[in-house]
């Protein structure tokens, strides 16, 4: 099977704010910020700029950020619900519209204002539930944490899984925010110590296991590939895009299926790997999302770079650590210690790879693999050189 | 009054009738009337035969611990006073598949913080009993069998 996209457009600009909590900042700002980095990195003017592509949970909405940054006529917009599922799906519908011939300069992006009043935890709770959330809520299953942890609990129930596997996620991570002066925590060394002495959130999940709370924003823009050839940046070609809602799936609290354990990152995988030239053993570096530790082992299944059950194993022997690891993973230091912008970090992480400027940088990579939330409707993307 | 607890809309489209089965002291399950599978959580359409039509069948009220967390602040105040407290996830005798998230209670009328987190087991057998908490009627569990 042929993929209509694949190869066919690129990023070729990248733009990010500072990261932060309690930035003066709105999320509109933030988001025009990003973009207008982005496309002075690329190199083009605002007024080329004709499609738009974003999370359904962005504040800012499309209209107000054409006209504030001085965008042209736009052709092509659309939205991707379910938070953190959402940041390869707006790039991938980005890369739909280019190359597809609805516009040809769009920008997909992520702005986040976790301090703001309608993002505190609490905000907007209403004392009567309907739908999914009055099976879980009332009982205290009240947090993302919470919803994982349950998942978490049997996955190491299962297969074996332990703390010690969790925290090799936690410290990897944490290791390549401190190679990174952008990260949240660069200036944070952890120990397996520290990890295991934090105070638990939902046990058996503790602090370290949770990503960070962050402001902040970041946007990349992407052309054809033809395009892309004439412009300032080497070009990052988007090789294969997919998205999944598996079966009977439920976001969150996908209790109720025949088997829990399969998330959505399975069904993604099994539309990228087709769609695209590299299989999981040629990829040598990822950005795996990582709101919660428990969603690495899972996705390292998931997307076939292990068997089932093998995923919390594979972390073992720093197997995601730069440089020597197997698969060096979130090598910015992802969303648990770089910074938590619904994942969208991961993208720029996995562009500057694929350009050779990573902090952490895997000499060789041809390909890196970037996913979107674990847990909800997600999406994937390679990225090649 | 603002309520303490997030709880069910007993009038929920799709719920309401489990919601009255709890308040009279029954577990019901949503069964497709044309080709009898059960789901959880009820909705409108069978997935496996779009039929709109379904009946009510009442559940033994016992299964065992498939999963369980023990949740700690920060949450919301009426929750955050109980911490840490207990979510168990049942899969139920009458088909394991089919799952409920309640807690872990020590009797009919305890608290859900009651119970000593280390002495919770996977796979644990326990039974339903229903707890009144202002209009609205939990489904909660407790280890065993037996009345």
């Amino acid at each position: 099977m042929t993929s209509t996209i694949k190869d066919r457009t690129a990023i070729v600009g990248i733009g990010q704010t500072a990261f932060g909590k309690g930035l003066d900042a709105s999320e509109l700002s933030l988001a025009c910020q990003a973009i207008s980095l982005a496309l002075d990195d690329a190199g083009l003017a605002p007024s080329e700029v004709d499609g738009l592509a974003m999370f359904s949970m962005e504040s800012g909405r499309e209209v107000e950020v054409a006209r504030n940054v001085g965008l042209g006529d736009i052709t092509y917009f659309g939205e991707i619900g379910y938070g953190g599922g959402a940041g390869c799906g707006a790039v991938g519908h980005a890369a739909m519209a280019v190359a597809t011939g609805q516009c040809n300069v769009a920008v997909a992006w992520r702005a986040r204002k976790r301090s703001a009043k309608g993002s505190r935890p609490w905000a907007n709770v209403n004392a009567r539930l309907g739908g999914s959330n009055q099976w879980t809520r009332p009982f205290g299953l009240l947090r993302p944490v919470d919803e994982v942890a349950m998942l978490a609990r049997r996955y190491m129930h299962e297969f074996g899984c332990t703390r010690d596997h969790l925290a090799n996620v936690a410290l990897a991570f944490r290791k390549h925010a401190n190679r990174n002066p952008n990260a949240t925590m660069h200036e944070k060394p952890m120990t397996r110590a520290d990890y295991m002495k934090a105070r638990w959130i939902s046990e058996p999940l503790c602090l370290f296991d949770n990503c960070l709370e962050t402001d902040g924003a970041l946007a990349v823009v992407l052309v054809s590939a033809a395009r892309a050839k004439d412009l300032k940046q080497r070009p990052v070609y988007l090789h294969a895009f997919a998205q999944s809602i598996p079966r009977q799936h439920q976001v969150m609290t996908n209790y109720f299926t025949d088997d829990p354990l399969l998330g959505p990152s399975w069904a993604c995988a099994r539309l990228l790997w087709q769609h695209s030239d590299f299989a999981p053993r040629d990829v040598r570096v990822a950005q795996l999302y990582d709101a919660f530790s428990p969603l690495i082992p899972l996705s390292l299944e998931g997307y076939g770079f292990c068997g089932r059950g093998e995923g919390a194993a594979f972390t073992n022997d720093g197997a995601l650590e730069w440089p020597n690891g197997r698969l060096p993973t979130n090598t910015a230091g992802g969303g648990m210690s770089e910074a938590y912008v619904h994942g969208f970090n991961l993208v720029l992480e996995g562009v500057r790879q694929m350009r050779g400027t990573s902090t952490s940088q895997v000499d060789g990579a041809e390909s890196c693999l970037v996913t979107s939330g674990e847990g909800v409707p997600t999406s994937a993307l390679l990225l090649r050189r | 009054m603002e309520s303490a607890f997030l709880l069910p809309d007993p009038d929920d489209d799709d719920a309401a009738d489990f919601w009255r089965g709890t308040a009279r002291g029954e577990l019901l399950v949503q069964t497709c009337a044309a080709c009898g599978q059960r789901r959880i959580p009820p909705r409108p359409m069978c997935p496996a035969c779009r039929s709109l039509q379904h009946r009510w069948d009442k559940l033994s009220g016992c299964g065992t611990i498939w999963s369980f967390v023990i949740a700690h602040p920060p949450l919301l105040p009426a929750y955050q006073a109980l911490a840490p407290y207990n979510v168990i996830t049942v899969a139920l005798d009458e088909d394991p598949k089919l799952r409920l998230v309640g807690n872990l209670i020590a009797r009919p009328d305890g608290a859900i913080n009651e119970i000593d987190p280390a002495t919770i087991r996977i796979g644990e057998p326990v039974r339903v009993v229903f707890q009144q908490v202002e209009d609205v009627y939990l489904p909660r569990w407790i280890v065993g069998r037996g009345q």
